[in-house]
């Protein structure tokens, strides 16, 4: 295993320590990484995040990491999990407090979840069921739908959904909560705020990759 | 479907973990990150504290904890997070930005403040466009008057502020909150349940979710508060004092037809 170095995106965008800590705690110690130059020595990329889109993008473009990101991952196919906002960055578009372009690495906009029922409330937080579509990756060995925690108001819709969406959950509308595109993973909810369940998850992310490392 | 939620509060003072009745009796009860490591065992859904001491100094002479040296209040985050992976909310005292960025930065995911919003509800917006609403919680105390009538109280209880209870809710939601901890200050520590005309006023009035908090002395308490309107039922002293506290509540909310995590 000593070829599995993870490294945890520092982009000032959110509780950083809790995604480590959650990978030391499955044996596999992970760094938080500051300068993009750094990244090549790493064989996982994750990048967390809770905050606006605008800000989350704007942070990735001044400290210098879209081109490293995408050279380690979309050319270089290294193993990545977005989480959270982490996720919502893959898109083409966010529309939170104005347009953004996102990363653009899966076609899709991400927009914010609405709906008139007086049940349904905004953000979106606790634990809700994540319906499995894939079992191949993150989700291997566990049932069918598990809850997850999340905490968002935004989600995304993916352009092109049946390829790339691997877990779904409603709350007032149906999104994605979760996709899998060849080495690119993410996760709307949080596995690192998910106890033993997310945990596995992470877990999943590290052993089902550990094949395509480049 | 989302679940409702179950949320242990630890009230820290001083250091050490306390339970409160009224807002005014403060009874020392144990060491806070030892009860952290129970509630992580048993799976328990999220976690707040709230820090209720007067002064900055803490008091960890106690040998039972087997913690040495947290000279800060802020430090039993670190602590707590590196064994902890469930949603932690960390609330009392905070005054500025800066301020929730270091919580936020050593392992909490939400922030709670209470007298400072008040304050300066400015704070709420600024605090909400660096962090986002979903990390932003905005507690709110209510006291009740002989009449009956709600008003917001801050500083620990201690002082009026003139504000209606639903008013305060919307404005906190239009400034940018996330969620409200809505707690009754004649119900704290009684064990007579929920204010439930309260938790359906603020609940009616917005949009965001609520959790419930004060006065919870029977599990069947917590499904009175959802039904009230909450999205999330809270309390602190009954996970002190019974066994198999998270289990119990579950199982009369889920005995209620309310869907929990189990």
């Amino acid at each position: 295993m000593n070829h599995i170095k993870i490294a945890i995106i520092d982009y000032e965008m959110g509780n950083l320590r809790s995604v480590a800590n959650a990978f030391d705690a499955i044996g596999y110690g992970a760094s938080i990484v500051q300068n993009p130059n750094d990244l090549s020595q790493f064989s996982h990329i994750v990048l967390p995040g809770v905050g606006a889109f605008g800000d989350g993008m704007k942070n990735l473009r001044s400290s210098g990491w879209i081109d490293v990101l995408e050279r380690e991952i979309i050319e270089k196919r290294k193993p990545f999990l977005g989480i959270c906002l982490g996720m919502q960055l893959l898109a083409t578009m966010g529309t939170e407090h104005g347009l953004y372009e996102g990363l653009n690495w899966i076609s899709g906009t991400v927009k914010k979840i609405e709906s008139n029922d007086p049940q349904i409330r905004v953000p979106h937080v606790g634990w809700n069921d994540v319906l499995f579509l894939k079992k191949s990756g993150l989700y291997k060995d566990l049932e069918n739908s598990q809850a997850f925690y999340f905490v968002h108001s935004y989600v995304f819709d993916v352009k092109d959904k049946s390829s790339v969406v691997s877990g779904l959950t409603s709350h007032g509308i149906e999104f994605i909560s979760s996709i899998e595109k060849d080495n690119i993973y993410a996760t709307q909810f949080h596995p690192e705020k998910s106890q033993k369940i997310g945990l596995k998850v992470l877990e999943n992310f590290i052993k089902s990759t550990v094949k395509t490392n480049a | 479907m989302l679940k409702k939620r179950l949320i242990p509060i630890l009230l820290l003072k001083n250091g050490l973990l306390v339970r409160s009745e009224l807002f005014k009796i403060h009874q020392i009860i144990g060491n806070p990150i030892y009860e952290v490591k129970r509630f992580n065992e048993w799976n328990v859904d999220e976690l707040i504290y709230l820090d209720i001491s007067k002064n900055d100094e803490y008091d960890l002479r106690r040998d039972d904890h087997k913690v040495q040296g947290l000279t800060d209040s802020v430090s039993i985050l670190d602590e707590v997070s590196r064994t902890c992976f469930m949603p932690l909310t960390w609330g009392g005292k905070i005054c500025t930005v800066e301020q929730m960025q270091q919580v936020i930065s050593r392992g909490a995911d939400k922030i709670t403040i209470n007298t400072s919003a008040v304050e300066n509800p400015k704070l709420i917006t600024q605090a909400a466009n660096l962090l986002g609403s979903q990390a932003i919680v905005v507690s709110i105390d209510v006291f009740r008057d002989e009449s009956g009538e709600m008003e917001v109280y801050i500083n620990g209880g201690s002082q009026p502020t003139g504000l209606k209870p639903e008013n305060w809710a919307k404005e906190v939601q239009e400034r940018g909150a996330g969620e409200i901890l809505l707690n009754s200050i004649n119900r704290d520590g009684t064990g007579m349940g929920y204010d439930l005309e309260l938790i359906n006023i603020v609940a009616s009035n917005t949009k965001i979710p609520i959790i419930a908090c004060g006065g919870v002395g029977r599990y069947e308490h917590y499904a009175e508060g959802i039904k009230a309107g909450a999205s999330a039922v809270a309390a602190a002293n009954i996970w002190h004092f019974k066994e198999l506290s998270d289990r119990g509540g579950k199982r009369a909310l889920s005995k209620a037809g309310i869907e929990v995590r189990v």
